[in-house]
């Protein structure tokens, strides 16, 4: 049952079907995310305005961190069960996966400058989200460089695996050394956060969950027609009119 | 002994051979032949373990246990794998090492002097020509003893005494209940009858 | 009878790792030349450093464990395709996967074989840099400490890098897009430990958490590297 859909021809119109309502899905929960965040909910009395920025850099963070994780989960499907399709999933989520990570650097380098007066303070989390940034170029990198698609499979997914082990490690010394050289230390949005600007934040990070499956999903579909363009089924999809 | 059944191999777009099945019985030889690309260097790979079909299995003993068949195999890749730093007997003693069969420094002169290379054993193998690069291989599978013989173009660059030896080792090989899988282009001159495969 | 050897039912992992151990270092020793280059450069990309900063000692003195320890990772790098090129290139490589031995214990022979080469002669010529920076006599010690406790570890995340990029285009640089991240705590904790003494903070628990890194490496990476090399040779 669960691996009949295993199988990317039958996945290839699932992913078809599935895409556009998450694609959606994400439109609304942006709208209302952005909505609850910008307009309903208050101002900050330290910060001001500028804390609003935290309803996408705080999603995205998680979101980078989170696509690395379900990278590795299809890493170990594809080592142990040898599916070709998880394989391909993980090359469809990485580039988002990098965006996300790329966007929550570039929206706390935004964010620190009103508040601590400077683009890059080497806090802890950023730095940690910089390697995790270094990790998908890695990923992808290697993933590209390799011709033969079966071997570039593998190697991504032991690639992808030993990052896994390696990002709380990163984590865990990015924060050891922080402390020992007493940088800033952020704690996003003050320790009290009102109802409302919590609920936006999570609608947030709804909206940019829904959006990162529909762009996988998509990209997955573009990339089982690649793969698979030689095989029956393929040729008959693009024979019908 | 070896058997092999529905062997597909791929390589990117291209299937390079489909449903292939095979079966050699001790002292057999099988000869691949076929046009470059064909697949025999694939072929022979598949058949030692180191890349796997895209489906189908290969039996050693009746049995589908890789680590098991390659206790008992030799293969021998188109390039002679030797260190250009190390001496022939340096290369062989490795070699062996690595093949679980150390042999004394004597038996190694030995076979080092069946292949006709015995004035060149302490030279460094950056002087060897590719022929006799072939013979330092020859060496090793007569040292080495393996059941399962695996050759990628074991003649190429081979001289005619090179090829008469070459053919002497295998026919004894195979007299003594051995097997052979070999890729060739030319003709062989064994005594022994060899069964053809062709891609 | 047949005189063909029959396989032997089990085999002994050590052999395997010794014979590995013995060939590289053999090599090694023959091309001696070739191995020194990651220590000169490594010596060489340090003393830059004072000229980009400036010759102030005291300054160059806090900052010297970092660039010994960025300079060390570098050197690294420079030696990391060595370990897996030559043995693929000449079908070595296959040869060591359908070894008697399993191809995990050849792996660990490599690495050990490549600390030996690169690791320990860095930790070893560390001083020399010292000197340049201006550390005094204790420090010192703390350094190559650190870095023959940390090293190990470079070598082993570089084995897999260089396994996993066998046959890809470009490798040099690709290792090194791999590798850099994750040497990161690495260099946290090996610098860390030599700042950390400077400053008359416990060291200990850096370096502890640099020998518990390599002892858990030590466990680990022979299969991970023996999984990179099956994947590279499919």
């Amino acid at each position: 049952m669960l691996f009949k859909y295993a199988s990317p021809a039958s996945f290839y119109p699932l992913a078809g079907k599935l895409a556009p309502v998450f694609a959606v899905i994400a439109l609304v929960l942006t709208a209302v995310g952005l909505y609850q965040g910008f307009i309903i909910a208050p101002t900050d009395f330290q910060q001001g305005e500028v804390y609003r920025i935290i309803f996408i850099h705080v999603p995205s963070a998680w979101m980078g961190m989170f696509i690395y994780l379900v990278m590795a989960m299809y890493a170990c499907l594809a080592l142990v069960f040898n599916t070709r399709l998880s394989a391909m999933m993980m090359q469809a989520l990485a580039p988002t996966g990098a965006i996300m990570t790329a966007i929550a650097l570039w929206t706390g380098a935004l964010w620190g400058k009103p508040t601590w007066g400077t683009y890059w303070a080497w806090d802890a989390r950023m730095t940690s989200t910089l390697f995790l940034l270094f990790l998908y170029f890695g990923y992808m990198a290697l993933d590209n460089a390799i011709e033969d698609r079966r071997r570039a499979d593998k190697a991504g997914a032991l690639l992808v695996l030993v990052g896994v082990v390696n990002v709380p490690i990163i984590y865990f010394s990015v924060r050891w050394w922080n402390t020992l050289h007493q940088g800033a230390t952020v704690v996003p949005g003050s320790s009290k956060m009102a109802d409302t600007m919590l609920a936006a934040m999570m609608v947030m990070t709804f909206a940019m969950w829904a959006y990162a499956i529909a762009v996988a999903l998509w990209r997955v579909r573009g990339i089982i027609l690649e793969r698979e363009k030689n095989t029956a089924w393929v040729q008959e999809l693009l024979d019908r009119p | 002994m070896l058997s092999a059944a529905g062997l597909t191999c791929q390589r990117g777009d291209a299937v390079l051979f489909r449903d292939l099945g095979l079966e050699l019985a001790a002292g057999e030889a099988l000869l691949v032949r076929g046009p470059n690309g064909s697949g025999k260097t694939s072929l022979l790979r598949i058949l030692a373990g180191i890349a796997a079909p895209a489906a189908g299995e290969v039996r050693w003993r009746a049995s589908p246990d890789r680590a098991a068949r390659q206790l008992e195999t030799a293969y021998q890749g188109h390039t002679a794998p030797l260190k250009d730093e190390l001496t022939v007997v340096e290369n062989l003693d490795f070699a062996l090492a690595l093949d679980g069969a150390p042999k004394s420094r004597a038996d190694i002169l030995d076979a080092v002097q069946e292949v006709g290379l015995a004035s060149r054993r302490n030279l460094p193998a950056r002087h060897l020509s590719q022929g006799q690069r072939r013979r330092v291989g020859l060496a090793r599978l007569v040292l080495a003893r393996r059941r399962l013989w695996l050759l990628d173009e074991p003649a190429t660059a081979l001289d005619a005494a090179g090829l008469t030896l070459f053919c002497d080792v295998l026919d004894r090989h195979l007299a003594q209940g051995g097997l052979a899988v070999l890729s060739t282009h030319q003709p062989l001159p064994l005594a022994h009858p060899a069964r053809e495969l062709n891609l | 009878m047949n005189a063909m050897a029959e396989p032997e039912a089990e085999f002994a992992v050590l052999p395997g790792f010794v014979a590995v151990l013995r060939r590289d270092l053999l090599l090694a020793w023959r091309t001696r030349a070739e191995i020194a280059q990651p220590v000169i450069f490594f010596i060489m990309v340090a003393s830059l450093f004072p000229l980009g900063i400036g010759a102030d000692m005291k300054l160059l003195a806090r900052v010297g464990a970092g660039v010994v320890w960025a300079c060390g990772v570098l050197a690294t790098l420079l030696s990391l395709p060595r370990i897996f090129a030559q043995d693929h290139a000449d079908g070595t490589l296959e040869q060591m996967a359908l070894s008697a031995y399993p191809l995990s214990a050849i792996a660990g022979g490599k690495l050990a074989a490549h600390w030996l080469t690169t690791g320990l002669p860095l930790s070893l010529t560390a001083p020399v840099i010292g000197l340049q920076f201006g550390m005094d006599a204790p420090t010192q010690g703390v350094l190559v400490l650190s870095l023959l406790i940390g090293s190990p570890i470079l070598s082993m995340i570089g084995a897999i890098a260089a396994a996993l990029t066998l046959g890809a285009r470009g490798q040099s640089l690709l290792i090194a897009l791999l590798v850099l991240p994750l040497y990161v705590p690495v260099v946290i904790f090996g610098a860390g430990a030599v700042e950390s003494f400077g400053a008359g903070i416990d060291h200990g628990a850096h370096l502890a958490l640099l020998g518990a890194g390599t002892l858990a490496g030590l466990v680990a990476t022979p299969f991970v590297v023996a999984a990179a090399i099956r994947i590279a040779l499919d």
